[in-house]
């Protein structure tokens, strides 16, 4: 609402997500119930909330594989609501998946040149689909210059995003993804998300199943990325970096939001301790429970 | 009035009839996830122990029914054991072109031993007609709805009150969990292949009586009606099967008494594809969700392809030109001719099935098409024959791409069902469209290939035509597989979730590679038909398909070199050792039965 911001205050920027009263229903269960949530450019912000809270249900809604079933999704000034994901990774927006899904027959380049596709203008020319389809099939077959300048442009790029992750992947460049370890495995799903040059980045547990060190090592990578000014948005477990990270953070449980603000806020916020402990009460200073009888 | 109950009464029949073969096809399907193409082929088998029975030992009808029944269990106990236990962890399409190898091998034994000719199959019962409003039902009319509702009932109390039972629906419910609740996979799986199978066995007996004629090739369109119904009721839902069953009977039925039966058929799979395109879970199932966790639906063996050097290759086609020079073989000339021709196909299959992942059992159809484009523009149309060849590829691929299209938001097992019928639609279709396609008579007189005023018939000429075109489109979908297009073929076939995310339309990529293959097979269809000079709708059989799978197979899915070598192999070298057709199609469902078994990756590796 510009209309009420003071005018000597500058406008704070357009958000570049915006998800307004999101819902979504598996048959009784309702997933997500009536989310808001903005992300501003250059933000880090970050969703938490017990195991089934309707995180990735959220996430599956942004980007644009799942249907609401009520609310609004705005991205990069388009409503896209109802655009499906290849419209949605098109606008700019790039995700990785909570157990995986690395192209597991591709090597690793090529699973991070896959992540570049809508990049891509000479192989792909943009015209009606039925004519741009044939189009890119015969810029296939016949590779004229610019085909052949783009293709060796990504290359460079995805060998420096590989980069980024040390001599974890450079190295096995050529491997096939399903030969690769589980936690290098969830390294290729980012480089490849990178490789989009994502306007906002969606990570789901970019760290489940790392151990300290390899967290340590991927903490460090989502802070250089923030601090090149990526916008993320970020689901995960380990508190510990989501305290260091985030911007801010959104608190959900049972699909809705129990608490949103900035990470110290949150932490000490008694829904979200309970959401976290329990709900029976565990925690709490429950005078005339049956708290005694257990001593 | 009359003819309209007659109908019904006949619908009803043979909607139950199918319903035997469904249920058992759903009851696997509930258990082990799998949809078993060797289902027709016991039914097979049953129909040829009841005859066995009845007029070599002279057995009483329950005599008859309780050998079908048993011959047909121990039978079903043997394929689970064969096709499916040892592909547990695998592909899941494994065990679905395992039992198709299985179906192959059956067939052709059945086939030894009686003959391929039709045999009568009659029933011992009395010859009585019930009058029954304005029609009448007969005693082999209530003896199979008997057995009908008696093994519904028999399936229902053991499913509900045996211990057997009740692990048969707790593995259906979780496989894994009813696994670590101490429930024995494999007793429910055999268990349930022996139901299923005895099922099958009856329900091929009943339909020989019924018809009183039965034959080793009836498997194939039993194995499709008993797929249809299960669809129709959705995959693994029993009470569905039988419904859709019965279904299918009076749509059948109706059909055939407004249109005739020739269109029998093709009701059926207009029905199934309808079905797949709006409901794919089937009338009576829910709706669909997002697939949580990526779908293992490809059959992509990790490996990596072996690689010859270009210089190899280089003289290799070197060799293979001069061959018509330096030996004088015409029988070795015709048989690599014939090898050709099916790499052109395997070339197409190979980019379709193992690089975009869609594994089509209905490549005939498209050959189908070349074929008749090719033919009916030369004929018809009075165009010079290659420039009718070069349109027959355009026309395949096009009109290819177009009717698979609805298939291509399918997954897995689906995309075979769907492209199988698709493959028959247009076998029924050409059979059909008489103005175009002169129907069942077939095109004859169909000109030879001319280039200006050289004629180019059988011989060295066709050879080389036909290996020009092999290397050409060979080296073009080579081509293609080093570029970005070929990569997002891949992607889309790893992982058509993650493919989307990153903006890939998966339609996009599997229609081009259905385009680009589509051209290949259109133009094996054309120079078949040109070689012939005569094609009819039965030139071109699913069996083609299923060998054309099992090229792809052997060669390695996705490889291009793969693809060629298979079809040296498998076309090649029967014809030189000189082994008689029954043998080879023996051959071939064993060489996919191993291959799927024992190297998926296939010889030259996948890619």
């Amino acid at each position: 609402m510009p209309t009420n911001v003071p005018a000597n205050v500058p406008a704070s920027p357009e958000p570049l997500l915006s998800v307004r009263q999101l819902s979504r229903r598996f048959g009784g269960l309702t997933a997500v119930d009536a989310i808001d949530l903005q992300v501003a450019p250059g933000e880090l912000v970050s969703v938490i909330g017990p195991n089934g809270a309707g995180k990735t249900t959220l996430f599956n809604l942004i980007s644009g594989l799942d249907a609401a079933d009520a609310g609004q999704v705005q991205f990069a000034g388009r409503d896209v609501t109802d655009a499906g994901a290849e419209t949605v990774a098109a606008l700019g927006l790039a995700r990785t998946f909570q157990h995986g899904r690395v192209f597991a027959n591709l090597s690793v380049l090529d699973n991070v040149l896959v992540g570049a596709h809508s990049r891509l203008r000479a192989v792909r020319p943009r015209a009606p689909a039925l004519l741009s389809a044939l189009a890119e099939l015969a810029l296939a077959l016949w590779r004229p210059a610019t085909v052949r300048h783009e293709e060796a442009t990504l290359r460079d790029d995805a060998l420096a995003i590989v980069a980024m992750f040390g001599d974890r992947l450079t190295p096995r460049l050529e491997h096939p993804a399903h030969s690769l370890s589980y936690a290098n495995r969830r390294r290729v799903e980012i480089a490849r998300a990178l490789a989009l040059k994502p306007q906002l980045l969606l990570l789901d547990e970019p760290t489940a199943g790392m151990n300290e060190s390899e967290t340590t090592e991927m903490l460090a990578i989502i802070r250089t990325l923030k601090e090149r000014g990526q916008t993320i948005l970020l689901i995960e477990h380990k508190l510990e970096l989501v305290m260091q990270l985030s911007d801010r953070v959104l608190v959900m449980d049972n699909g809705r939001r129990i608490a949103e603000g900035r990470p110290e806020s949150v932490r000490n916020d008694p829904a979200v301790i309970e959401a976290y402990l329990g709900h029976s009460g565990v925690g709490r200073t429950n005078v005339g429970a049956p708290v005694a009888l257990a001593a | 009035m009359n003819s309209f109950v007659d109908h019904t009464v006949n619908g009803l029949i043979v909607g139950n009839i199918y319903a035997l073969l469904a249920v058992g096809l759903a009851l696997i399907f509930g258990v082990s996830n799998l949809i078993n193409f060797a289902h027709g082929s016991v039914y097979t088998v049953g129909a040829f122990i009841g005859w066995y029975a009845i007029t070599r030992l002279q057995a009483p009808l329950w005599l008859t029914i309780l050998l079908v029944i048993a011959g047909c269990a121990l039978l079903g106990m043997a394929i689970e054991r064969i096709g499916l236990r040892p592909l547990a962890g695998k592909a899941r399409i494994a065990p679905l072109l395992a039992t198709i190898g299985i179906s192959f091998v059956l067939d052709q034994v059945v086939q030894l031993i009686v003959g391929p000719d039709p045999r009568a199959l009659p029933g011992p019962l009395p010859n009585w007609r019930l009058q029954l409003g304005g029609g009448t039902i007969g005693a082999l009319d209530l003896l199979i709805a008997g057995i009908g509702v008696v093994s519904a009932a028999v399936l229902y109390g053991f499913l509900r009150f045996t211990r057997l039972g009740w692990a048969v629906r707790a593995t259906a419910q979780d496989r894994d969990a009813a696994q670590q609740m101490g429930v024995n996979i494999h007793a429910v799986n055999q268990s349930v292949f022996a139901i299923a199978s005895a099922l099958g066995g009856l329900s091929g007996l009943l339909v020989g009586m019924y018809y009183n004629n039965i034959s080793p090739a009836m498997s194939f369109q039993a194995t499709l009606k008993g797929v249809v119904a299960v669809v129709i009721g959705g995959v693994g839902n029993v009470p569905g099967a039988i419904a859709g069953s019965l279904l299918l009977g009076l749509t059948e039925s109706y059909g055939v008494a407004l249109f005739g039966t020739p269109y029998r058929n093709l009701f059926a799979f207009l029905l199934l594809i309808a079905i797949l395109v709006w409901r794919p879970n089937g009338l009576f199932g829910g709706t669909k969700k997002l697939p949580p966790e990526p779908l293992t639906g490809t059959f992509i063996a990790p490996s990596r392809p072996i690689r010859l050097p270009t210089w190899a290759w280089a003289a290799l086609v070197g060799v293979l030109i001069v061959l018509p020079l330096v030996v004088h073989a015409p029988y070795l000339l015709q048989t690599l001719t014939n090898a050709w021709l099916y790499a052109l196909l395997a070339l197409s299959l190979t980019l379709v099935a193992g690089t975009v992942g869609q594994i089509s059992l209905g490549h005939a159809g498209l050959l189908a098409i070349g074929a008749y484009a090719s033919a009916l523009l030369a004929l018809d149309g009075h165009l010079p024959v290659p420039l009718a060849i070069v349109l027959a590829g355009l026309v395949t691929a096009g009109l290819g791409t177009l009717l698979v299209y609805p298939a291509f938001r399918l997954r897995g097992h689906y995309v075979s069902i769907a492209t199988l019928s698709i493959g028959e639609i247009v076998a029924l279709a050409i059979l059909n469209w008489e103005s175009l396609t002169h129907g069942p008579i077939g095109i004859a007189g169909i000109p030879p290939v001319q280039f200006s005023n050289r004629l180019i018939d059988a011989g060295p000429g066709f050879y080389w035509l036909t290996l020009a075109a092999v290397v050409a489109l060979a080296l073009l979908q080579n081509r293609l597989l080093g570029t970005h297009l070929g990569r997002s073929f891949r992607a889309v076939r790893d992982d058509d979730v993650a493919a989307r995310a990153h903006g890939l339309s998966p339609n996009r990529y599997k229609a081009l590679a259905f385009g680009f293959g589509g051209f290949a097979v259109g133009i094996a269809g054309a120079l078949t038909a040109h070689l012939y000079s005569y094609i009819n709708h039965e030139t071109f059989t699913s069996q083609i398909s299923i060998l054309a799978l099992t090229i792809v197979i052997l060669g390695g899915m996705g490889n291009v070199a793969g693809a060629v070598i298979g079809a040296v192999a498998l076309i090649g070298l029967p014809e030189l050792f000189r082994i008689t057709a029954e043998y080879r199609m023996l051959i071939y469902g064993a060489a996919l039965l191993l291959l799927v078994r024992f190297r998926p990756q296939g010889l030259l590796g996948t890619h």
